[in-house]
């Protein structure tokens, strides 16, 4: 296990998000992401073509997966590094852990890595002593709050400016209390004075990666304020965590991933920074670590090989889902209760905590579909949701209310006369109880509905007996 | 004069099965009867074979069981039908895109599936698309906006075809909400189990309606609008909700949905 799921509360956390203003002032922010992806599409003429690209990369890598990992391996070896393979969180956090310790390590910087945050790796290299430090703005901010990410690309998404200058007032106690901190570029300002300082003390660096090449043994990650490469470049180590399935087979092939990744992810045609990692300093390089070293982690997925959740393990990571997601909009990341929300999370995080713990979230989607529609790997999410809602149903861990209503729904939609009896009568005495207004304010049984708004009243004969009515039963 | 509401149609009679769905049959029989009109104008020979629910909220709750016994029997029931066409892009979605899928292991009902969905259509985009109608000669006096259901739009590519035939009616002045392809969060039993984020999400529907100072919001499908004029008339809006069938066929002249009769007994 890693960070602790509150998932299983998961209405108790939509009612917290709901009733939390400030955060649904924030997250009008999340909106934009939309149209700024829809542009980047639109401004592309083979965007469409790029995905199904993307899509058949990644099938290609998943279906010969042992085979690319062993290649990358090799790859990394060759240029001097070391690969480790984890197949749970608590191996991963041991060897990161030491590795640190290995070299002595007082402080390591980290760049942004929702894998870091799966194993929960920052408490683990605390407790050994060793201060981590997040160096992408978003992810400092939240580890000066002590919270965990809300969006997997924009992990401070749900906190306001006003919010950062309270917290960076707290934290960076040495700096003058009376200095101007309302615009966000001084914010920006301040953040990236304190961490230059954390950088250059940096024993040993941690990068997560967007993408690993088998081809070369290099790992890419892409950032938007260059904080990766400083914090890959200038401590003594470099270690990477990644998980299996960002392998791809060639440079060609992350160079196409590329190209739907910034564009999905904040309608940028490329991030800011693109960097390549492949190994420790050679001799004559002007600069970079003397140690370097990539930790694999598997954590469940090579159990969804082959299975019908294959087809997540394409994600990139890009956020496109959860920005379009009209639950993710109306509640943030952090009620989803694990490391990834969004439909992205609700198809992932069963498959690594298991369905009890982590049920509720495939059920809470409207099945709107604009997921699956924007998603640059083509990953069918409201079809593999609904696989999850069949595996609960399996396992009789459905809700009993639900069960039975729709038992009973059942019972009589396999009987079309007993049905049209059935329908008829119900039909006629709510149309005759809700006839004076039209609709209800409140029914029995009706209460998930008419809590929040009417409903209407029934018009009165259903339909089927007034055809019958007219043109006979045969008709 | 022509009774006929609706030009363009071929010459050929089909026969066509309407699939009604349980919300319109039970809770509003005119977008059935509008249906039939526009079919029948269209030249259509309009049949309405025994029928009960297409079995779509228990293959979304996981009962793929009840939803294939369901789907068998609403294949059998339109056996004869040249066309099977439904009100819904939901239901649509399930009779189109989902029945192929409840039979993976089961070759023959597999190919029934395959031909079933192959000849069932949405009823807008069967006007259009497959009867070749073009426009409808019909009055509707107000300003409407249309809400693109999520199964309609994502799972049928319906789209511009009832926009095209809104066009087409007298007196309507048709305007777009700013998120119109954004979901109204009913999904069906979604609206029941999550009835707090459904609500949240329903509300951001309402204040997009409201914002395009419509009178009447439109769209194919019932659970969409029940819970859309719901959540309009519990916040007190007189914006009123029907299914976009009604209005084509010139039925839009009695109350609204979750309006009452006039002069109903007071």
């Amino acid at each position: 296990m890693t960070a602790v799921a509150t998932t299983p509360r998961f209405k108790a956390n939509v009612h917290e998000a709901l009733t939390d203003v400030r955060l649904q002032g924030a997250m009008t922010f999340a909106r934009n992401f939309a149209g700024r992806r829809a542009a980047a599409a639109e401004r592309l003429p083979e965007f469409e073509a790029l995905r199904d690209s993307a899509r058949a990369i990644k099938d290609h890598t998943l279906a010969h997966l042992d085979l690319y990992l062993e290649a990358y391996e090799r790859k990394v070896v060759e240029s001097g590094g070391h690969v480790h393979f984890a197949e749970d969180a608590e191996a991963a956090r041991k060897i990161v852990v030491g590795l640190c310790k290995g070299l002595g390590a007082k402080s390591v910087t980290k760049g942004k890595s929702m894998i870091s945050e799966e194993i929960g790796l920052n408490a683990a290299i605390e407790a050994a002593g060793i201060e981590a430090v997040e160096t992408d703005l978003g992810e400092y901010i939240i580890q000066l709050r002590h919270e965990t990410p809300s969006h997997i690309i924009a992990p401070a998404i749900h906190v306001t400016a006003r919010d950062v200058e309270q917290d960076f007032r707290k934290a960076h106690r040495e700096l003058p209390p009376e200095r101007d901190l309302s615009r966000p570029e001084q914010l920006l300002g301040e953040a990236r004075g304190v961490l230059r300082a954390k950088f250059l003390a940096a024993d040993a660096g941690i990068t997560g990666a967007n993408f690993l090449i088998a081809e070369t043994g290099a790992s890419v990650i892409v950032t938007n304020e260059g904080n990766g490469d400083l914090t890959q470049i200038l401590p003594r180590a470099h270690i990477v965590i990644a998980s299996i399935e960002k392998i791809v087979p060639t440079l060609e092939d992350a160079a196409q991933l590329l190209r739907v990744l910034a564009r999905s992810a904040t309608g940028q045609d490329a991030s800011v920074y693109t960097t390549f990692s492949t190994g420790p300093r050679r001799a004559g390089d002007p600069d970079g670590p003397s140690e370097y070293h990539v930790v694999l982690l598997d954590n469940g997925r090579s159990a969804m090989l082959g299975g019908e959740f294959e087809d997540m393990l394409r994600c990139i990571r890009c956020g496109a889902c959860m920005n379009h997601c009209p639950v993710y909009q109306a509640v943030g990341g952090h009620a989803y209760g694990w490391v990834y929300p969004g439909p992205m999370g609700a198809v992932l995080t069963p498959s690594l905590i298991g369905v009890a713990e982590g049920g509720q979230l495939p059920n809470a989607s409207t099945f709107c579909g604009r997921c699956e529609e924007v998603c640059p790997v083509r990953i069918p999410l409201p079809k593999m949701m609904r696989h999850w809602r069949e595996r609960e149903f399996a396992r009789g861990l459905s809700p009993a209310p639900q069960r039975f209503g729709l038992g009973a729904w059942a019972f009589f939609a396999a009987r079309p006369a007993l049905y049209r009896f059935a329908t008829g009568l119900a039909a006629r005495a709510l149309h005759l109880a809700g006839r004076r207004k039209g609709r209800f304010a409140s029914a029995p049984l009706a209460g998930g509905w008419t809590r929040y708004r009417d409903l209407a009243a029934p018009q009165g004969a259903t339909f089927q007996s007034r055809w019958r009515a007219k043109n006979g039963a045969v008709k | 004069m022509t009774m006929n509401a609706v030009e363009g149609a071929g010459p050929r009679p089909r026969r066509v099965g309407l699939f009604v769905t349980c919300l319109v049959d039970i809770m509003r029989p005119t977008v059935g009867f509008a249906a039939v009109k526009l079919l029948e104008d269209a030249g259509c020979t309009v049949v309405v074979p025994a029928q009960t629910c297409c079995g779509q909220p228990a293959y979304n709750s996981g009962d793929r069981a009840t939803a294939a016994r369901l789907a068998r029997q609403a294949i059998t029931a339109f056996e004869d039908c040249d066309h099977v066409v439904v009100p819904s892009g939901s239901c649509g979605g399930m009779l189109i895109r989902h029945y192929p899928e409840l039979f993976a292991g089961e070759p023959e009902m597999a190919a029934k599936a395959e031909r079933f969905a192959s000849k069932t259509h949405e009823l807008v985009s069967f006007l259009t698309d497959v009867l070749g109608v073009e426009r409808v000669t019909v009055r509707f006096d107000g300003t409407v906006a249309y809400h693109d259901s999520c199964s309609s739009l994502r799972e049928l590519g319906v789209k511009a075809q009832p926009r095209r035939l809104l066009a087409s009616v007298e007196g309507l002045s048709l305007v777009e909400l700013d998120e119109a392809e954004t979901c109204c969060g009913f999904g069906g039993l979604f609206a029941a189990k999550y009835g707090e984020l459904s609500n949240a999400i329903v509300s951001r529907k309402a204040d997009d309606i409201r914002k395009a100072a419509a009178g009447t919001v439109l769209a194919g499908d019932l659970g969409c609008l029940l819970n859309i004029a719901g959540k309009l008339q519990r916040a007190g809006s007189a914006v009123e909700a029907r299914h976009v069938a009604e209005v084509l066929a010139g039925m839009a002249d009695g109350p609204a949905i979750g309006e009452p009769q006039k002069g109903a007994g007071r």
